[in-house]
């Protein structure tokens, strides 16, 4: 008797603590994101490498700030620097969960801060294989999740998540993430386009830890399975606390930000 | 010493750029003296410095332009040779600088700092240099700017010879001044301008030289008819406000301006809407309307009294950069038109193609578009960066 009443005590208690795939997939991603919490500000240089089907390739130099914000996304400032004509073009973003970005361009020439409009995510930035929505600041509720099973993935223990993105606009049906179970970083991501056809893959390499809580990979590729196509990032000179604030992301400082 | 140690000078560097022209007119010109298709040059280089971390820098932009066919073209200006201070809430900068206001394409109403460099371009995005003193104070209700301007930079339109002018020629050197002070009067202009949300806005006021003249009509010591710019002093005061929302952006710009005993109102308002990927492809395609409004009507000193613009731009997102923009300005009262089209795209990393071509249709005896009817023409930049 009381050994029943333990089991149907014990089968009860562990049903109510089973997790769905979806609450699994969601504490992943509030893990990570927790995980990389605090780190105030950071900026970098970044290389883009353009690759086309030959194999011919060209460059893009810039430098990325960001800053981030408790509650909100991050407010983050690309300056470009090479080529040449677009030297001094700058793009400052407040990044919002659900609601749209606010997005601003500055144009040396003309001296001119134009806003863009926010729904342009699928895009392709400056040409390249990444979209806006891919290289912009990864919130929480900016996906719904679901764990797929763990797995090893070049040695390492992993999570695979799949996430769908919540907002509008996005080039995306759904994406799925190998999460290192050690770094809480993705190490490959595989993105689905609108008619859920594989489209890209995006491989992050050469992770560094940064103040001892915070990897960064200096490096990602994406290719596109459907062009051909790929782009290499390369990250350098990552620093972060740099004691930038909020002024330093205002829409009037795009006019200097070089 | 301690001086000496915050004039350490960091960081310096030089960019800029150099353009070969070519314009090619497809009629002959109106009046024969006029100069048929032509070549030009220009270099645009810019030395920047900083020093304390970027708090303070120094900006040297020249211009030079070479032109083939009109003397009036060929000048040489300071785009920017301006010092830059950055503090906790407050900015300055002294010097000759560059100032844009404003949100809309077809014109730019609010946009009152810098002249016009209408000799460069027909579009009225080019600007001289202009000498100032401008404070910006940051807030978190907003920025603040208050700018003084201290001289006052004179128009300069195309010469005898040269091509897009009114048939009778512009005198650039006896300009007439309703200020005693003439190009000396010191200028006032004040802005504020915020962000809420989906909502930019910006409030101005001007006290100064109208960087727009009016016209005496005359004779030149050759017998030759001839306009004297005479600039009076003007108020004007300018909201500019934009939305966005999803795919679109709307605009409206609007002045009040007091000049001469006389009031009016101009604005120009309008949408811009984007269609990103375009027929499953990597470009996007942005549509534009504005409609263009002056209270003067015909009197106007502006062509744009009651037109409206329909353009069409294509971006296609491709490692060149390219860009196709087609406009077509039509006049909504007298059913001139006048189509522009401007191309771009990247040949190499230091190497940039520019087409522009303008053709002015169906033009009125009586309009200011008139005298530009033979001037239909193709423009060929090769740019190079470095």
């Amino acid at each position: 008797m009381y050994k029943l009443f333990a089991i149907i005590l014990l089968l009860g208690w562990s049903a109510a603590y089973a997790q769905t795939a979806e609450e699994r997939g969601l504490e992943i991603a509030i893990e990570a994101d927790k995980r990389d919490n605090g780190w105030q500000d950071q900026k970098s240089d970044m290389i883009m490498v353009l690759y086309n089907r030959q194999g011919q390739k060209s460059e893009r130099k810039m430098h990325n700030r960001s800053l981030e914000i408790e509650n909100d996304g991050d407010k983050t400032m690309i300056i470009f620097g090479h080529p040449r004509d677009v030297k001094g073009t700058a793009f400052l973003t407040y990044t919002h969960s659900i609601r749209p970005d606010d997005q601003w361009l500055y144009l040396p020439a003309l001296k001119r801060i134009k806003r863009i409009s926010s729904s342009n995510k699928s895009g392709p930035f400056m040409g390249s294989e990444y979209a806006y929505e891919d290289l912009a600041s990864q919130e929480v509720d900016k996906y719904s999740y679901k764990y797929i099973r763990d797995d090893v993935y070049e040695g390492r223990k992993v999570f695979v998540v799949e996430r769908y993105p919540a907002y509008e606009h996005s080039g995306y049906t759904k994406q799925i993430g190998y999460i290192d179970q050690e770094m809480y970083q993705p190490l490959k991501m595989v993105f689905f386009d609108r008619k859920s056809a594989k489209l890209k893959t995006l491989l992050f390499q050469d992770y560094r830890l940064h103040l001892n809580k915070y990897w960064r990979a200096n490096k990602m590729r994406m290719e596109n399975h459907q062009n051909g196509k790929s782009t290499d990032l390369v990250w350098s000179n990552i620093q972060f606390r740099n004691g930038y604030n909020e002024k330093d992301f205002n829409k009037n400082s795009l006019k200097q930000a070089r | 010493m301690y001086l000496f140690a915050a004039f350490n000078v960091s960081a310096y560097e030089w960019s800029g750029n150099a353009i070969i022209e070519s314009r090619l007119f497809n009629h002959d010109p109106l009046q024969s003296i006029q100069s048929q298709n032509s070549l030009s040059l220009s270099f645009n280089p810019e030395f920047y410095t900083d020093w304390n971390n970027a708090n303070q820098t120094l900006t040297i932009e020249p211009f030079v332009r070479w032109d083939e066919a009109d003397k009036e073209r060929s000048h040489f200006d300071f785009r920017e040779f301006i010092f830059y201070s950055n503090h906790d809430d407050w900015e300055i900068k002294a010097g000759i600088g560059k100032v844009f206001w404003g949100v809309t394409e077809s014109q730019h109403l609010v946009d009152i700092i810098n002249q016009t460099d209408t000799i460069e371009s027909l579009d009225g995005e080019e600007k001289l240099g202009q000498p100032m003193i401008n404070y910006t104070s940051i807030q978190d209700w907003g920025n603040v700017d208050v700018f003084i301007l201290p001289y006052f930079r004179t128009r300069i339109f195309p010469g005898i010879k040269g091509r897009l002018r009114t048939q009778a020629y512009v005198d650039n050197d006896n300009e007439l001044y309703q200020s005693s002070k003439m190009n000396r009067h010191i200028d006032y202009a004040f802005r504020y301008s915020h962000t809420i949300d989906d909502w930019d806005f910006g409030l101005s006021h001007f006290y100064g030289t109208n960087r727009e003249p009016e016209f005496s009509a005359g004779l030149d010591a050759r017998g030759n008819p001839v306009l004297t710019p005479f600039y009076y002093l003007l108020r004007q005061t300018g909201i500019d406000v934009q939305l966005v929302r999803d795919d679109w952006l709307w605009k409206l710009e609007a002045v009040h301006k007091r000049s001469n005993g006389q009031k009016y109102n101009a604005s120009t308002f309008g949408f811009e809407y984007t269609y990103v990927g375009i027929l499953d492809t990597q470009a996007d395609l942005g549509l534009i309307s504005e409609y263009m409004y002056d209270s003067r009507d015909n009197l106007a000193s502006s062509p744009f009294e009651d037109d409206a613009l329909l353009a069409m731009r294509l971006s296609f997102n491709d490692t060149q950069s390219s860009e196709i923009l087609f406009g077509l300005i039509i006049d909504l009262d007298k059913q001139e038109k006048l189509y522009t089209l401007e191309a771009s795209t990247r040949l190499t990393d230091n190497w940039k193609l520019n087409v522009e071509a303008r053709v002015f249709s169906n033009t009125q005896p009586t309009s200011l578009l008139s005298d530009l009817r033979k001037d239909d023409h193709l423009q060929i930049e090769l740019q190079y960066y470095f």
